[in-house]
């Protein structure tokens, strides 16, 4: 670890803290309706939607209405993803001439693109060709990405509405979501991509002839625009394989700060959204604390693992004073490679500057975690958020039982039906990543996609149902996951991760929604000060992150304690 | 129901055309007319033929020229990815101990060198790893160490404002050089 | 107050506990238990570890031995859990015994004929009685059933259902005409008309309640339970998931062994005294004399963000203040005032000095030496005091005692001084006359004082949180006097039921929860309204019906202890939740590195607490899991601590003791009972 290397991590999130303010107020101003500097411009295209799609944009719609809503414009987006992928030897922008998509992965490819997953069973270069990447995945890169801010601001509105049914219209909220946000800040972001050294062109490849002589065909393709919107609605999903390490998709040190921005930019500043949508802005900046303060701790816990260098290879006469350099690219360094380990994985968003499957046991340990604690440090776009406020509910109730009040949160009792829905979506995540793995860890069909032999080989199966449950999408990539028994698991893990916990979300919400909202006193239970901020830190550790202890003790925990005694597998 | 699937259908289409089409052809316009040797990957040509991508790394496998670091797809760059070995990898153990026996250096090995990359293209090697090169480089082409050492020093990028980035040498354009160095 | 804080049995009566250990082995009925999920997989599982050490011991397989042990403590853990409710039902139940010597067997005198004055009544046993019927009740007699006098005043002892032997006056018509089922006629004869069915009157359902047989689940109770069920699935699936992620590295985990990591991860803790706890909530009331007709009603008093308190007997004493002199027809106030002033010089008691205050105040008057006066001091005999200067004689004091010195006749008194002590008398004044000589000036009007440390007392319940509101039917300027003295956030004055009512909505539209206290009938829209009503004991049966307690002392200033009880209440079930739950982290620690050792011997890092062996862990840590109950239950029936202080001062304490010391206490206690599993070479 060296003072440039923390250097460059408290620059890097300062940047997206000085985003945070400006990005969040205006996404407050645009759900609540207001008109924003962008409207001029795009509210026509807006309007011109609602008419094409015969949506009333005043007409609001209940918690049931609105969730169904989200599922049919999921499930059609699901079967037109699968069908293009199917169909994409057919299709058009095929300079590669790639043929159709296997079934299976064409299932896994769509659920996961579709869940805001992105977990890529597939190889970009060698599978998708430019119109499935432009007009299937990056579409749903965006859309994807929408529906979690629209989810987010209609539990928002759950809280900062009082004794109402309706939390708003799914349609309009997605759409503005994907017009006023995503897309603006992807044509920049793109741009800059560009300018840093991201390929864009349609051009599918060219050879070369290197010095020696010797043939290297290089991939190319429409990167930087998919790159853009695959970093801002952490998505993840990588134009090639190698994802955020490909020096096509992140070329320098400054590009890797974009990308790091980019990722952070929205999740960050939802929680300002939130805070200004229901009257208190200091709310927001509690939740964003207590996401940035593990997200923090899990950047420097990677970063001091991976800095120490692995102990075995030292041994075999390397100087590994530069750390831990397997899987990792030079230009990034320890440092930047941590950060971006934390915080792709304290996302959902699951893209990759290092190969998460080289990293040291601990190393491996913390992105784990930062999935399995809920992808709330600060989450996906939208999922982020609404998997904070489920945290936030259950630590007011502990909480707010402790000041001898019924527990409410921004003047919303939280009562058994809250519970219950809170309780609900938090099962989902242990359900499936443990019980797909206690599955996966015994079946020899399973077993035979490892890369790795012992406790690493778990690990690998451990990773990669978090990551699907998640909603995440980074691997410890040496698990060959292009198998029906994983195409399939991993596509139920990613529908149930997305769509079981958001459900009872939006039903938690409708129950508060309908709820008056009772005014704060110095003796309800305060949830902007810096106790509170601390509780929230330990209600997630210990609700979200404990029954996954014994799972982590096979794999990352003993393997860091094998790795002292120098055994290999 | 019904207005809802007309509503998730209509949307769904004119996204597809905005985000899926209109969206990236206008970022290929803008990027080639801003940006056009970025936007066409960032190609180093040598009287006319492509040599490759100043961004992509290349095996280098001749004594003559520096050695990229270690790549699990062959510097396929159609076929990205890293090793994926775990960090008690008995693979990873053996590949290391096979490079150091192959390249015995008098200096210690920077790990960079016997690693491998993330992407299987990383195009730079730390200058810690030129240095240890230069022996065999100059050996090679009978040069003087110095010189090679000079222009590995010239070819040694740094921190932009002391801060950003690593320090690095971007093998292709070291080799490039090295091919362009009057013999003495 | 502190002498009803001590009726009811002790918290651990001998008797109570030896009933209870017979409660917690019925207890085990798995048909009860399933009522506590926690518990009931608690059970479930102790049987099914119960068969499996009767399957080892009959094979000869596996550790019987180990067990055996696990199986028993896992018992232990259900009978304590059991233990702990029947502790705390006992208590109730010991209570309900004696109301019910109130209730066997009365036999009453039913009136033949109530509509007339013929006083023939037939005697029948009371639980043949309707509603409606009319019972003669004499000197002596037990009053049947809840009803209403209709003809007759009477004393009445009601000591069975207060504990208060002194008796209580209560009359037909007004306020103060309902009897309760199970009080004694002291003396006089009244005729009561009967209101509520056999079985239902109100000492029936104040047995019902003590007892806790119809318990239910409050709101908040049940919205726990679900977070508990809900953390005992998600261990359930860590627990179940964990035999095929040991099977990837061909461990073979002990069934056993998972058990005893389920049992200690799962909130048995704060699972197994819930139930208690509640209990113990609604008989802390009852221990104040206070009846909550429901748990929800003792839930809603911690959340009460707005007290509604009557002014008299709660804000101020029945102590009074001088407020105004009223002169008679030819005396100026100021000369009244003068002679007030003098004649007060004497008198040190409140009311004396409040008269001077008040002359110097108001007439901007100075207390003088007055050279050769002579004072007069007050006695409680002659309830007068005075000064006699320069041959005048000027006197105050009660009425009758100042006219009495005069020498006038109460009935020749002129007209004015009459009228001004009437009207004083009629709004709940007091009238002292003021007389120089034979000639009387004028009248002084007292008034009510404020208690000491009332304000304290309301600052402290702003600290908390909660807004104070004095009903009082004092006019607005008065009222605001004495609010703003008594520092109550704002009042209801010249209060009629209604603008109690209406204030009442108004405030629940602005999402703020109300108490209030009240014992006429006109309160019963209000009480009902009110999420915290209570009725006074003395007050009439409809206000009794509308409240959801009943307050058996009738002391209006209960309404704040009620709402510390129900904070009380919530603030003991979340600090042992936060307990039970951070205990987890330290039973992680003992468990695992037992269960994983035989494949990961190196797992003995995570050894922290350096236990014996793999089987002494587990054994320690099921059994540090089982005591803890036992060890919580007096701080469950008594209540965590509580303090008038602010919610983030209370969290910030909770926090510390509950979660802080959750986290710490389990690794000392597993360590200790470790230290001595090894030494009695138990594992």
């Amino acid at each position: 670890m060296s003072f440039v290397g923390w250097l460059q991590i408290a620059a890097t999130l300062g940047l997206v803290l000085a985003a945070v303010r400006p990005l969040g107020r205006f996404m407050a101003k645009l759900f609540l309706g207001q008109r924003t500097f962008l409207h001029p411009v795009l509210s026509p295209v807006e309007r011109g939607f609602y008419r094409a799609a015969g949506i009333d944009p005043e007409q609001e719609q209940t918690w049931f209405g609105y969730a169904m809503a989200m599922l049919i414009f999921s499930a059609m987006g699901f079967l037109s993803l699968y069908a293009i992928l199917r169909l994409q030897g057919f299709l058009p922008l095929n300079p590669g001439a790639l043929p159709g998509v296997a079934p299976d992965l064409a299932f896994n490819t769509a659920i996961s693109f579709l869940t805001n997953t992105n977990w890529q069973s597939y190889s970009g270069e060698t599978t998708m060709s430019h119109f499935s990447q432009m007009a299937g995945l990056t579409v749903h890169n965006f859309l994807s990405a929408a529906t979690g801010i629209a989810l987010a601001m209609a539990v928002t509105r759950a809280f900062a509405r009082s004794g109402v049914a309706t939390l708003g219209n799914f349609w309009v909220d997605m759409t503005r979501a994907a017009l006023y946000v995503l897309l603006p800040l992807s044509v920049v972001v793109a741009l800059a991509l560009v300018a840093f050294g991201v390929p864009q062109t349609l051009s599918n490849a060219v050879d070369a002839t290197t010095l020696e002589g010797a043939r290297q065909t290089i991939a190319l393709g429409p990167v930087a625009s998919q790159e853009a919107i695959k970093q801002l609605g952490t998505n993840g999903g990588g134009f090639f394989n190698a994802n955020s390490a490909h020096p096509f998709e992140n070329p320098s040190a400054l590009s890797n700060i974009l990308a790091i921005w980019a990722m952070l930019v929205v999740s960050a500043a939802l929680p300002i959204t939130f805070g200004r949508m229901v009257g208190s802005e200091r709310q927001g900046w509690a939740l964003l604390s207590a996401m940035a303060i593990l997200l923090i701790l899990g950047a420097a816990l990677v970063y001091w693992a991976e800095a120490r260098g692995n102990p075995l290879i030292t041994a075999l006469g390397v100087d590994t004073g530069l750390g831990n350099m397997e899987g990792k690219e030079v230009r990034f360094g320890q440092a930047m490679s941590a950060l971006f380990v934390a915080v792709t994985t304290g996302l959902s968003c699951g893209a990759v500057n290092t190969m998460h499957d080289s990293l040291t046991p601990l190393g491996g340990l913390v992105p784990m975690v930062l999935i399995q604690l809920g992808e709330v440090l600060p989450g996906g776009t939208g999922s982020g958020l609404y998997g904070m406020v489920v945290f936030c509910v259950l630590a007011v109730f502990v909480a707010g039982l402790m000041v001898g009040r019924t527990p409410e949160f921004l003047g919303k009792k939280i009562e058994a039906r809250e519970i219950r829905m809170a309780v609900l979506a938090v099962l989902i995540l242990p359900l499936v990543i443990l019980g797909f793995t206690a599955v996966a860890a015994v079946l020899p069909a399973a077993l035979s996609s490892l890369n790795n032999a012992g406790p690493h080989g778990f690990s690998e199966l451990l990773y990669a149902y978090s990551s699907a449950a998640g909603n995440n999408g980074s691997a410890f990539a040496g698990l060959n996951a292009n198998t029906p028994w994983f195409n399939t698991t991993l596509g139920i893990a990613m529908v149930l991760g997305r769509f079981a916990y958001v459900l009872p979300v939006m039903a938690m919400a409708g129950s508060l929604a309908a709820k008056p909202r009772g005014q704060a006193s110095s003796g309800s239970l305060p949830t902007t000060t810096f106790l509170f901020v601390g509780l929230l830190v330990g209600v997630i550790l210990i609700l979200g992150g404990l029954q996954f202890f014994p799972a982590l003790a096979l794999g990352p925990i003993v393997e860091e304690v094998l790795m002292h005694t120098s055994a290999t597998f | 129901m019904l207005s809802c699937l007309r509503a998730a259908g209509v949307l769904l289409v004119l996204f597809t055309l905005l985000l899926g089409l209109a969206y990236p052809l206008a970022m290929t316009g803008l990027a080639s007319a801003a940006f056009p040797r970025q936007a066409g990957g960032s190609l180093l040509t040598d009287n006319g033929t492509v040599i490759g991508s100043a961004l992509i790394g290349q095996a280098f496998a001749s004594d003559g020229y520096f050695h990229p670091r270690p790549s699990a797809s062959g510097h396929d760059a159609m076929a990205s990815g890293g090793s994926n070995l775990g960090p008690l990898s008995k693979r990873l153990m053996e590949r290391v101990s096979g490079h150091l026996a192959a390249q015995p250096s008098p200096l210690a090995v920077p790990a960079d060198a016997v690693t491998a990359s993330a992407s299987g293209l990383d195009p730079d090697i730390s200058p810690a790893n030129a240095l240890a090169q230069v022996a065999r480089v100059a050996a090679a082409r009978n040069l003087p160490a110095d010189r090679v050492a000079a222009l590995v020093a010239d070819h040694t990028a740094g921190r932009l404002f002391g801060l950003i980035g690593e320090p690095r040498v971007n093998v292709l354009a070291l080799n490039l050089a090295l091919d362009k160095m009057p013999a003495n | 107050m502190s002498r009803h804080a001590t009726t009811g049995p002790a918290l651990f009566d001998r008797a109570i506990l030896l009933n209870a250990m017979r409660d917690a082995a019925v207890k085990l009925d798995p048909r009860k238990l399933m009522r506590n999920p926690v518990i009931f997989v608690t059970e479930v599982v102790a049987a099914f570890v119960t068969l499996l050490w009767l399957r080892e011991l009959a094979q000869g397989t596996g550790t019987p031995g180990f067990s055996g042990q696990i199986a028993a403590w896992l018992w232990f853990t259900v009978l304590f859990a059991n233990f702990a409710e029947a502790v705390a039902e006992g208590r109730g139940k010991a209570q309900a015994a004696s109301l019910r010597q109130a209730r066997s067997d009365v036999q009453a005198k039913r009136l033949l004929d109530p509509d007339s004055d013929d006083g023939r009544y037939e005697r029948v046993n009371a639980q043949t009685l309707e509603r409606g019927d009319v019972v003669l009740v004499e000197a002596g007699d037990l009053i049947p059933l809840d009803g209403e006098i209709i003809a007759g005043v009477a004393a009445i002892n009601e000591a069975a259902i207060t504990g208060e032997s002194a008796p209580v006056i209560r009359e037909a018509g007004g306020d103060r005409s309902a009897v309760t089922g199970g009080t004694t006629v002291l003396s006089d004869a009244i005729r009561v008309r009967i209101s509520t069915a056999p079985g239902e009157t109100f000492i029936d359902r104040m047995i019902a309640l003590v007892e806790g047989a119809e318990r239910q689940k409050t709101p908040n109770e049940l919205a726990l339970s679900v977070l508990l069920s809900g953390m005992t699935l998600i261990f359930l699936i860590a627990v179940v998931t964990l035999w095929g992620l040991a099977g990837y590295s061909g461990t073979e985990v002990s069934v056993v062994v998972l058990v005893a990591l389920l049992v200690t991860l799962i909130p048995t803790t704060i699972g197994g005294l819930l139930s208690a706890i509640g209990i113990a909530g609604m008989d802390r009331l009852i221990r104040f004399n206070v009846i909550a007709t429901s748990g929800r009603a003792v839930e809603a008093a911690g959340d009460v963000d707005t007290l509604l308190l009557d002014k008299t007997g709660t804000i101020t004493f029945g102590n009074r203040m001088a407020t105004e002199f009223v002169a008679l027809e030819g005396v100026t106030t100021t000369e009244l005032a003068q002679a007030g002033l003098l004649a007060s010089m004497g008198d040190d008691t409140p009311e004396g000095r409040s008269i001077v205050a008040l002359a110097k105040a108001e007439f901007d008057l100075q207390e003088q030496e007055v050279p050769g006066a002579v004072l007069v001091p007050f006695a409680a005999q002659t309830r007068i005091s005075g000064l006699d200067i320069d041959g005048r004689a000027i006197r105050k004091g009660a009425v009758d005692s100042v006219l009495r010195f005069a020498g006038i006749a109460a009935d020749r008194a002129p007209a004015d001084f009459r009228q001004a002590v009437d009207r004083i008398a009629r709004t709940g004044g007091t009238p002292l006359a003021v007389a120089d000589g034979r000639r009387l000036l004028g009248v002084i009007h007292l008034k009510d004082v404020i208690k000491p440390a009332i304000r304290e007392r309301f600052a402290a319940l702003r600290a908390m949180g909660i807004r104070t509101v004095m009903v009082t039917g004092d006019n607005p300027v008065t009222a605001a006097a004495i609010a703003s003295e008594a520092g109550v956030d704002d009042f209801i004055a010249e209060a009629t039921p209604e603008d109690k009512l209406a204030y009442i909505r108004r405030e629940q539209t602005g999402g703020r929860l109300i108490a209030m206290c009240g014992d006429g009938t006109n309160d019963a829209p209000a009480l009902a309204q009110a999420d915290v009503g209570v009725a006074m004991q003395t007050g009439t049966q409809a206000a009794r019906e509308a409240g959801n307690m009943v307050d058996l002392d009738s002391s209006p200033t209960k309404l704040i202890e009620i709402v510390e009880i129900g904070k009380q209440l919530l603030m003991t079930r979340g600090s042992l939740t936060t307990f039970s739950i951070a205990n987890d982290v330290a039973k992680y620690f003992a468990i695992l590195p037992a269960l994983f050792i035989a494949t990961y011997p190196e797992m003995s890092a995570l050894n922290l607490m350096h236990l014996g062996s793999p089987e002494s862990a587990i054994l320690s840590a099921v059994i540090f899991n089982a005591l803890i109950i036992i060890a919580l239950i007096p701080l469950a029936l008594r209540g965590v601590a509580y303090r008038p202080v602010g919610a983030a001062a209370l969290l910030r304490r909770n926090l510390t003791v509950y979660g802080l010391g959750g986290l710490i206490l389990p690794f000392v206690g597993i360590k200790v009972i470790d230290l001595a599993v090894t030494a009695l070479h138990l594992a």
